[in-house]
């Protein structure tokens, strides 16, 4: 059981998160638009997760926040 | 549940102007990570430098100095010597320096002041969109080198972490990169020592971190990592140059 939270509002969509998810469940929320005009990263398969934080170590903006 | 992983304390709540993808906000949150390990953000004095990473002191916890183009180095050495308590880094990038920085960060070396340096390396100016820098690359196109750096005209780059290897007063030299996780733990670990060879008092220490600038690259982040590794990794290897037995 693990779980991340990401930022949304700090996100410069930059996509180092997507790439480095060992699940590959990490993708870029194209729905979506964030003050800065970014479309935010986020996670929809949360079940899916591991807590392995490879997508926050990566970050550069801080945004993720990871629990397990 | 327990969160593993989150912002650490020493950076404040302001987000970073940097580019999308600039790993100086990796760089940045490993600093804060390891004033939180080791429990110094109250006792430390950061030196901010020019260049992209000219407003350094709005995301450190700690306390500030904005020194002049070059200049982080000798005002790290005034701090520290009046308030030699206190752990004082510098955090400057190649164009700052290893170009009007040089004379600066040599001598500090040499005198082995107590200090911690994080270099950041990127192969090219950032904050004045994309001129080349003493560490561009041969062959690298910049917009002051639109046809690549051509060693003829323009020189050879310089490796900034061999050449004060061979300076007494540096005891501890190591060069990262923050292109992959396992990379970044390495950083951490160096950055770290780099603290602990100055709280121990041994010396002067430096970390230079190969790092990327997708905009001025014109790159992808990621298009730009894989630039790094396959490029930058190959005129700077990464390793450590001096004090890697240190006992600290």
């Amino acid at each position: 059981m693990a779980k991340v939270t990401f930022r949304e509002e700090r996100c410069k969509g930059c996509k180092l998160c997507v790439d480095v998810c060992p699940k590959k469940i990490v993708t870029i929320k194209e729905d979506t638009l964030n003050q800065s005009g970014f479309h935010p990263a986020g996670v929809y398969e949360m079940d899916k997760c591991i807590g392995c934080a490879f997508c926050a170590t990566m970050c550069p903006d801080c945004v993720i926040t990871v629990e397990r | 549940m327990e969160t593993v992983f989150k912002r650490p304390h020493g950076l404040t709540d302001k987000a970073f102007h940097y580019c999308p993808g600039c790993t100086h906000g990796i760089v940045h949150r490993l600093v804060a990570e390891v004033m939180d390990e080791l429990g110094i953000e109250g006792d430390t004095v950061g030196i901010a430098s020019v260049g992209c990473t000219y407003n350094s002191y709005d995301y450190f916890n700690c306390d500030m100095i904005q020194a002049a183009h070059g200049r982080a180095p000798a005002v790290a050495t005034g701090a520290k010597r009046s308030l030699p308590g206190k752990y004082v880094f510098t955090y400057q990038g190649d164009g700052d320096l290893a170009a009007i920085g040089t004379a600066e960060i040599v001598h500090a070396a040499t005198r082995g002041e107590k200090i911690t340096t994080i270099f950041v390396n990127n192969a090219i100016y950032g904050m004045t969109s994309g001129q080349m820098a003493p560490t561009t690359l041969v062959g690298q196109v910049t917009t002051t080198t639109p046809f690549g750096r051509k060693p003829e005209l323009h020189g050879y780059p310089v490796r900034v972490s061999e050449m004060l290897s061979t300076l007494e007063g540096a005891v501890y030299v190591e060069r990262v990169a923050v292109n992959n996780v396992q990379n970044i733990k390495k950083a951490k670990a160096a950055i770290k020592k780099a603290f602990q060879v100055q709280m121990a008092g041994l010396g002067f220490s430096i970390v230079e971190v190969l790092s990327i600038c997708p905009t001025n690259w014109g790159m992808t982040p990621q298009n730009s990592l894989k630039w790094l590794e396959e490029n930058m990794m190959d005129h700077y290897p990464l390793g450590n140059f001096k004090g890697k037995d240190l006992e600290v």
